[in-house]
């Protein structure tokens, strides 16, 4: 299992990667592992304003459909368009091409209380 | 077995239940009793109801329709029929794949994309359409055609309670169509059945375009599709229906057939059990439960529907009836219904006394004015031998002294003219 | 497997029916073109013969309570006895109609005012209704039911409900779609409800609890009094879904565990069969204050006639078109007369003895999360097999055995969890045949895992992908446009 030293994570399985004022986001590797094949994404529409903790959409698998819940304050500014045809690509590449959503953050201090790198591996040598 | 259990009496193993427990139980004071003693007991109480006898003239959603034996045949095999849900397809071919033969089929009937492997019945159908086209549009308002069957629009009053939508009506004009004048509030659905509860097909052209972006839910009669235009061609988003009318009995009311269509983009939002095609490891078809992640074992409280049990074996029935009947064999039976309806619905419009009530076309089912009394004519019809229903489902729609007649291919030339007869009062 | 869409078409039209007679005076009509379909429905025209073979092969693809065990916990795959089957056939309850009067459908109408009598006495509870056709039919219900009650008491802020990790799907899912928000109540480590966290929840926005008894575990609350006092004493109701009732038959009543309102599964634990699916049962028994709410119309008997009394202005409406799944309740009146209530105790206990019997048997095979006495049913984890073997192996492997597999992957709170119901139906020699089968499947996950990672070998199909499925869609069969 791998987890980008520069991303930020969350204590339900999203990763982070902060450019500039925007946020762009997945489900990291334990996720889309737990997950199985994934069949389905459920993406936001672009403009939708959300608030940490609400949910943006959901990713699914043939068993299980794990929600997608945003880290930050924010609006949606892009969705990955390809994971439409192929929602494979989360298992793939979930740190890379697998990118479900870009956030317009409301307020970039936010990103001090998301996990680093370190803190998400200790999460989950916990569990 | 006891002893490998590690117990020393049966009594053991039933000391977790509280005492206090225990104590309260009551027997019911029933004997065991043979099979024979069962048998014969039962066969008095099902000759106890006269009304099996009596040839129906009664439809309102639950028609006589024949079934033909290889039906009953089939569908009583015993690995049909002591079967359970196919949660594993490589044991439940059978099942999976008539699954998907009855959605392939009720897609053709009703004109619409995908459907899905059944639910309860037409009313908890049309329910769940309602529910449907709430998560998709959120509107909490729904446009309701006054002209339901009562037992449809009794169960939607109810979930729409549960679900605190409220739900507006469209009257019906004289010709007994639904009207449709551009209701000025915005809704999440318009919900019209088709034979509506006076007989008459409803006019769906260009109604779909009048109604805003609200989805058109359409109630259809699914034998009667065999020879009308379906649903789908009209733009329909949602078409439910009662499928009693492929080869099952009436039975009573229950149990009865659900079938639900709609279009694939709304796949996600559609309640019940799909099958789907795939191949096994060594490229073999196969068809398994698809798309699980709507429904209550994975979703939970997010399911589409709490809808586990549906009515499989019903659906397979009317696999199997349609199957046996053929699409040129359903349209030839849908049109013997229109015609003996409307040789009998001409006869009766000669007799004095009585007259159509309404002009619009109708399918196998019509209302009847009547300058009696009706409850006079039902006494005398039942003693003549038939079967027709109580008026009062009439008056609450604002229809009085009238009857409503159904005529199935059932109905012979003899039973036609013995109806006329007596209707008239020569008998 | 071929579907009917590709099986050979015949030319001929299928005599089922009569011809139409030639149009009669005042038998002409003109119906609108725009109403009518151009060409005939695209169904395909296949004989007879060709029809009953297809069938045939489809249900030798099929698997049955009537083809060998069927130990599908949660289920209660018990024997469905013939009789029921004859019986329900009889035309004089299949060729009545729902709207006939009263008076010319005694022979039903008492039928099923008996059946609601002795349904309600197995419960304990004064009322019953027949109408919902199936468990999570009945909850809905119950939830309605608990929506109306709190509605008249003008306690709208009840609005939560609360259930075990371990409650079956349909539960939240039922509790969802009646408007109540969920809150999931951890097990202790003994696999019942953990009071300690079920106390600080009961509080004014609290409707009530949804409860199996016993539990998904086959775990009986021994607590159960407590659980039922505390939520009144909350102010909420209770509903106990009595998918399990098979543990308890003859011994115990829910009425008497403090039940508010509690669903039969006539397709379960009183032997109608499950059809693939249904259609099912699930009439509702409720306590005193849930009567005036129940779905109308119910069966009354008075002036010596039974009757279909409407009158209940407190009512929540229906919830089916018409009294329930009628042809279903006859089933399961005809399998209560049969047992009476030394059947009916013999059932709970033969049921519990070889769900306990098996327990011992296999634990030492198997991981066995929750190890005491069980009822009906318990679950083991295939955790502790070696080579990762899965609890989805050792389910496709028993095919090859001619076994049903257990329910696999529920509930949620044992990982592999195999939950295994042997119902009163297996004698010692087939469970014990059992037995031999899963210590095989437990020796190949050491020897030859591979052999169970790629099973069922002798089935009709190989392992089916369920990925591709659900990743290319195909859910109608493509029916090629008739030749004009």
């Amino acid at each position: 299992m791998t987890y980008p030293i520069d991303y930020r994570y969350t204590e339900d399985h999203e990763w982070i990667h902060v450019e500039g004022s925007r946020a762009r986001i997945g489900i990291t590797d334990h996720a889309q592992s737990e997950l199985g094949d994934i069949v389905f994404v459920e993406v936001p529409q672009i403009g939708t304003e959300v608030a940490a903790g609400e949910t943006l959409g959901a990713v699914e698998s043939v068993k299980a459909v794990g929600d997608v819940l945003a880290p930050l304050d924010g609006k949606v500014v892009e969705v990955n368009s390809i994971l439409e045809a192929a929602p494979e690509t989360i298992n793939d590449a979930p740190y890379t091409d697998g990118w479900i959503v870009v956030l317009e953050l409301a307020d970039p201090a936010q990103v001090d209380r998301l996990l680093d790198a370190a803190g998400y591996e200790r999460l989950l040598s916990g569990s | 077995m006891l002893a490998a259990i590690g117990v020393e009496s049966l009594d053991a193993l039933f000391s977790d239940i509280p005492a206090a427990v225990r104590e309260r139980f009551r027997p019911l004071g029933l004997p065991s009793r043979s099979e024979m003693e069962v048998a014969a007991w039962l066969e008095e109480m099902a000759g106890a109801n006269a009304g099996s006898r009596l040839v129906p003239f009664l439809g309102g959603g639950i028609y006589d329709h024949y079934v033909p034996s290889v039906v009953s045949s089939l569908v009583s095999r015993s690995e049909f029929v002591t079967a359970y849900t196919p949660y594993q397809p490589e044991v439940s071919q059978g099942t999976l794949t008539a699954m998907f033969e009855f959605q392939t089929l009720i897609c053709e009937l009703t004109g619409m994309e995908i459907a899905n492997a059944s639910l309860y019945d037409g009313a908890t159908a049309l329910a769940e359409a309602a529910m449907m086209a709430e998560r998709i549009r959120g509107r909490g308002r729904i446009a309701v055609a006054r002209t339901l069957f009562p037992q449809f629009r009794r169960v939607l009053d109810t979930y729409a309670w549960g679900a605190d939508l409220s739900l507006v009506e469209l009257d019906y004009d004289p010709s007994g169509r639904c009207e449709f004048d551009n209701p000025a509030d915005e809704l999440s659905a318009v919900i019209v059945q088709t034979p509506n509860a006076f007989g008459v097909i409803e006019s769906l052209q260009g109604l779909k375009r009048r109604i805003g972006d609200a989805l058109l839910i359409v109630s259809a009669y699914p034998l009667a599709l065999g020879l009308l235009e379906p649903p789908g061609a009209f733009g329909a988003d949602i078409v439910v229906g009662e499928g009693q009318s492929l080869g099952l009995p009436m039975g009573f009311g229950g149990p009865l057939l659900g079938l639900f269509a709609t279009r694939k983009a709304y796949l996600r939002q559609m309640p019940g059990r799909v099958a789907g095609r795939t191949v096994d490891t060594e490229g073999q078809v196969g068809y398994v439960m698809a798309s699980q992640t709507r429904e209550q074992h994975i979703r939970r409280a997010r399911a589409t529907s709490n809808i586990c049990t549906n009515s499989a074996l019903c659906a397979l029935a009317a696999t199997i009836y349609l199957s046996s009947v053929g699409g040129d064999g359903l349209r030839s039976v849908a049109k013997k219904n229109l015609e003996n309806a409307h040789d009998l619905a001409g006869r009766i419009a000669q007799i004095d006394g009585f007259d159509l009530a309404f002009d619009g076309p109708f399918f196998n089912e019509f209302v009847v004015r009547t300058a009696e009394d009706p409850d006079a004519v039902r006494t005398r019809l039942a003693e003549g031998g038939f079967l027709v229903a109580p008026s009062k489902g009439l008056v609450a729609l604002g229809v009085e002294n009238a009857l409503r007649i159904a005529v199935t291919e059932r109905r012979t030339k003899a039973e036609l003219d013995r109806f006329v007869d007596v209707l008239g009062g020569k008998r | 497997m071929k579907t009917i869409f590709e099986r050979p078409t015949s030319d001929g039209a299928s005599s089922f029916f009569p011809h139409a007679d030639a149009p009669r005076p005042g038998g002409e009509y003109t119906i609108d073109r725009e109403l009518l379909r151009e060409f005939p429905p695209r169904i395909p025209t296949v004989s007879e013969p060709i029809v009953a073979r297809h069938y045939t092969e489809l249900s030798k693809a099929n698997f049955g309570v009537d083809d060998g065990f069927y130990p599908l916990g949660s289920c209660t795959m018990k024997y469905n006895p013939k009789i029921n089957e004859a019986v329900a056939a009889l035309p004089g309850f299949t060729d009545l109609h729902p709207l006939t009067d009263a008076a010319s459908a005694q022979g039903i109408l008492g039928l099923l005012f008996e059946l609601t009598d002795l349904l309600s006495r197995m419960a304990g509870m004064p009322a019953v209704s027949l109408q919902p056709v199936a468990g999570a039919h009945g909850e809905l219900t119950g939830m309605f039911l608990f929506k109306r009650y709190f509605e008249e008491r003008g306690e709208p802020e009840r609005s939560r409900v609360l259930l075990p990790d371990s409650a079956h799907g349909t539960n939240p899912a039922s509790a969802a779609a009646a408007g109540f928000s969920t809150t999931e109540i951890p097990s202790d480590e003994r696999g019942m409800v953990d009071i300690d966290a079920l106390v600080p929840e009961l509080d004014e926005t609290v409707a009530g609890i949804m409860l199996t008894v016993p539990n998904t575990l086959g775990i009986f609350e021994e607590r159960i009094l407590e659980i039922t006092e505390a939520v009144h004493t909350a102010g909420g109701l209770c509903y106990f879904d009595g998918a399990n009732l098979n543990a308890f038959l003859g011994r115990a009543r829910p009425g008497d565990m403090g039940a508010d309102v509690f669903h039969f599964n006539l397709h379960k634990t009183l032997s109608t069969p499950h059809g693939g699916g249904g259609p099912g049962s699930g009439p509702i028994a409720v306590s005193e204050p849930l009567g005036e709410y129940l779905p109308a119309p119910r069966i009354v008997f008075d002036g010596g006639e039974y009757r279909l009394d409407w009158d209940h202005p407190r009512s929540i409406g229906a919830v089916h078109s018409f009294y329930g799944n009628v042809l279903v309740a006859v089933k399961a009146y005809v399998y209560l007369l049969r047992l009476g209530d030394e059947g009916l105790r013999e059932v709970g206990e033969n049921a519990v003895l070889n769900a306990n019997y098996l327990q011992a048997r296999l634990k030492g095979l198997f991981d066995l999360p929750y190890d005491g006495t069980c009822k009906h049913e318990f679950v083991l984890s295939a955790q502790g097999l070696p080579n990762e073997i899965s609890a989805l192996d050792v389910a496709k492997r028993l095919i090859d055995f001619g076994v049903h597999p257990p329910t696999v992957y529920f509930p949620l709170i044992v990982r592999e969890a195999l939950m295994i119901e042997p119902t009163e139906t297996e004698g010692k020699a087939s469970l014990d045949a059992f037995v031999d089968r899963m210590e095989r499947i437990a020796a190949e996950a050491g020897s030859d895992p591979e052999l169970l990672r790629s099973a069922p070998h002798h089935a009709q199909v190989r392992r089916l992908d369920q990925t591709r499925a659900a990743r290319d869609l195909v859910l109608t069969h493509r029916i090629e446009a008739p030749k004009t």
